[in-house]
């Protein structure tokens, strides 16, 4: 690779914060791991048909009567946990990656497309936008799942409509100051299609800050889904995300069962803080205002 | 300044207005409440009789008229499944939602804000580093997942500390509080620990990040010129020039924490606002949804709107730049 290239030197400044370089190790491996859930997990958990009720909520390290050993116990139907996590994972950052690429899109262009227009549909934008912004994205999520029932698309919708309010703010700041700068004005002065000045000169330009946004974004989004699915208003049940499954195992937790909740938060909050270290880092690393 | 208010005051009718629409074609948009409402081996009679009673025969626009009508009323219609009047409902299960949030916030301010103030002082040292480490996870870590762990360590492990309900109560003004027994004091704290985490770690960041800001002004180099101790210049002056933002975020954030009481109070079974949401949405209770989505829109818009006058009155600024 070019080592003067813009990414080359943005990884080595990345490199230089073991911390980061640390949790993008972790997020990767999960990632991995979840991408791989099928091949590796020693269960399909949701063929009902493996499931032994014998072996309901037995603790970590139990032999199962199929003969594999549970490292992280077995659930109220006999499920593996570890394999549930392995799933679980998969649905969860699906749902995040989904709901945030399209609240990405949908938020920067409202964003730039504000910015590019100005005058009165500016204004308009923005009232809405922050109107939005000052109710809690928790309460917009909430009344949205319950508005629209259960599933995968009422959930993303959910999702995104919490969450599109921040991109199109960042994306209206940082397109407001490139609005300004000569080469649009050059753009502009040949008869180009608003639209093509908007997506391939003005939102290319804005990319760095929308970026830092996505990344935190992605990791409330699925910490989002994994409150609304413990609420009981995210995913069906038959595709249980790791919320649901820390939601299932509350009730035994009680009585002392810990590991049915316990260990598939334990991964939500691994992913979840990985991912924000290194949005942090990314942040810090792109904020003009914070280089020394 | 009078014709700013007045502006922001139709504005925020409006808002309202829209809201009360979508709220009101969203709620009713969801399934059929008759399906909860009556046992499906009812007869055809039955049916028709409730369906007419709760005027669910009218058409869509019908309804929301008559919705509004009685909305300006201050009637919010019978809860389905309580079969009392909303309103009656809410204000019942109000004071529990409400002494939670107040202790929650308070705690998370007189707690938050001088750990803030010294986390900026002393940036580099280790108990700082300790307090912003405590503050990252209050921020990431999910609310429901902080209330569980709380569950499981002190209740079931330790068994220190009841897990659910409020516990005993006591009357004041007529109102039951959990606040004034010491058994309910010990149903409150899990709760309200669970539910400050986040303004605890939001205060912190505040407070350190207009400390350092603060430290580095002349304000301060001309106090330590003067002989002041250190002791003072941070209580006298540097709390003074902070407590603007933090007074403002104190303000908005009561609002806010209303919305977190909903996860707190489903994994503790605390009898409020939040967990009659969460039930109704799960009963289809309509009644009981609209007024609660309206009663919360309306919080929101009157704490925005004060926001706005109050930094209007503080900043003439502000006023000739028309709101759009």
């Amino acid at each position: 690779m070019d080592p003067t290239s813009p990414f080359a030197r943005f990884w080595d400044e990345f490199r230089r914060n073991r911390v980061a370089v640390a949790a993008l190790g972790v997020v990767l491996a999960i990632m991995l791991l979840a991408l791989a859930a099928p091949l590796i997990s020693p269960q399909d958990p949701y063929d009902l048909a493996n499931l032994v009720l014998m072996d309901a909520r037995r603790p970590p390290g139990h032999v199962g009567s199929k003969g594999f050993t549970h490292w992280l116990g077995t659930d109220a139907q006999g499920r593996d946990l570890l394999s549930a996590i392995l799933y679980g994972l998969r649905i969860s950052i699906q749902i995040g990656i989904i709901a945030g690429s399209i609240a990405f899109v949908l938020g920067a262009t409202l964003g730039a497309f504000a910015a590019y227009f100005g005058g009165r549909i500016e204004a308009l934008i923005m009232r809405i936008i922050d109107l939005q912004l000052s109710f809690p994205a928790i309460l917009l999520a909430l009344v949205l799942a319950a508005l629209l029932g259960q599933g995968k698309w009422p959930l993303i919708a959910a999702l995104v409509t919490a969450q599109y309010a921040y991109f199109a703010r960042t994306a209206h700041g940082a397109a407001s100051t490139e609005r300004s700068k000569d080469y649009v004005d050059a753009a502009l002065s040949t008869p180009l299609a608003a639209r093509r000045v908007v997506f391939r000169h003005i939102l290319p330009n804005c990319l760095p800050p929308l970026i830092v946004v996505a990344t935190v974004q992605i990791a409330n989004s699925i910490a989002l889904e994994a409150t609304l699915s413990f609420l009981g208003l995210g995913l069906p049940v038959t595709e249980p995300s790791l919320g649901m499954l820390i939601a299932n195992g509350f009730q035994y937790m009680l009585s002392g069962r810990y590991w049915i909740s316990i260990y598939p938060g334990v991964a939500l909050i691994v992913l979840i803080v990985a991912i924000n270290l290194v949005g942090d880092q990314v942040r810090d690393q792109i904020n003009p205002r914070l280089r020394r | 300044m009078l014709g700013f208010i007045i502006q922001r005051l139709m504005q925020a009718c409006v808002v309202m207005l829209v809201i009360s629409v979508l709220v009101f074609v969203g709620v009713y948009a969801v399934g059929n409440p008759i399906d909860v409402l009556i046992s499906p081996d009812a007869t055809q009679l039955i049916r028709e009789q409730t369906i007419k009673a709760y005027g669910l025969d009218q058409p869509l626009w019908k309804q929301y008229l008559d919705f509004l009508n009685r909305l300006v009323r201050g009637d919010f219609g019978r809860s389905f499944v309580f079969n009392m009047p909303v309103l009656e409902l809410i204000f019942q299960k109000l004071p529990a939602t409400l002494e939670l949030t107040l202790l929650a916030v308070l705690g998370a301010t007189l707690l938050g804000v001088p750990l803030g103030i010294y986390a900026g002082y002393r940036p580099d040292s280790a108990a700082s580093k300790a307090i912003m480490a405590i503050s990252i996870l209050g921020f990431s870590v999910p609310t429901f997942w902080i209330g569980l762990v709380l569950i499981f360590t002190f209740a079931v492990t330790l068994g220190w500390l009841p897990a659910g309900s409020r516990g005993e109560t006591a009357s004041l003004f007529g109102i039951q509080w959990s606040f004034l027994t010491a058994n309910g004091l010990m149903h409150l704290f899990l709760p309200a620990l669970n539910l400050s985490l986040f303004k605890f770690a939001m205060m912190v960041r505040l407070a350190r990040a207009g400390t350092r800001e603060t430290m580095l002004t002349d304000t301060v180099k001309f106090a330590r010129a003067a002989g002041l101790s250190e002791w003072t210049i941070l209580r006298r002056h540097v709390l003074r020039l902070i407590a603007i933002p933090i007074v403002t975020v104190f303000g908005l954030e009561l609002g806010s924490t209303l919305a977190f009481a909903v996860v707190t109070e489903t994994i503790f079974s605390w009898p409020g606002i939040g967990k009659l949401i969460i039930d109704s949405i799960s009963t289809l209770d309509r009644p009981v949804m609209v007024a609660y989505l309206m009663l919360v829109a309306f919080l929101f818009i009157v704490i925005n709107l004060s926001v706005d006058i109050a930094y209007a009155a503080l900043d003439p600024r502000l006023r000739t730049r028309r709101a759009a």
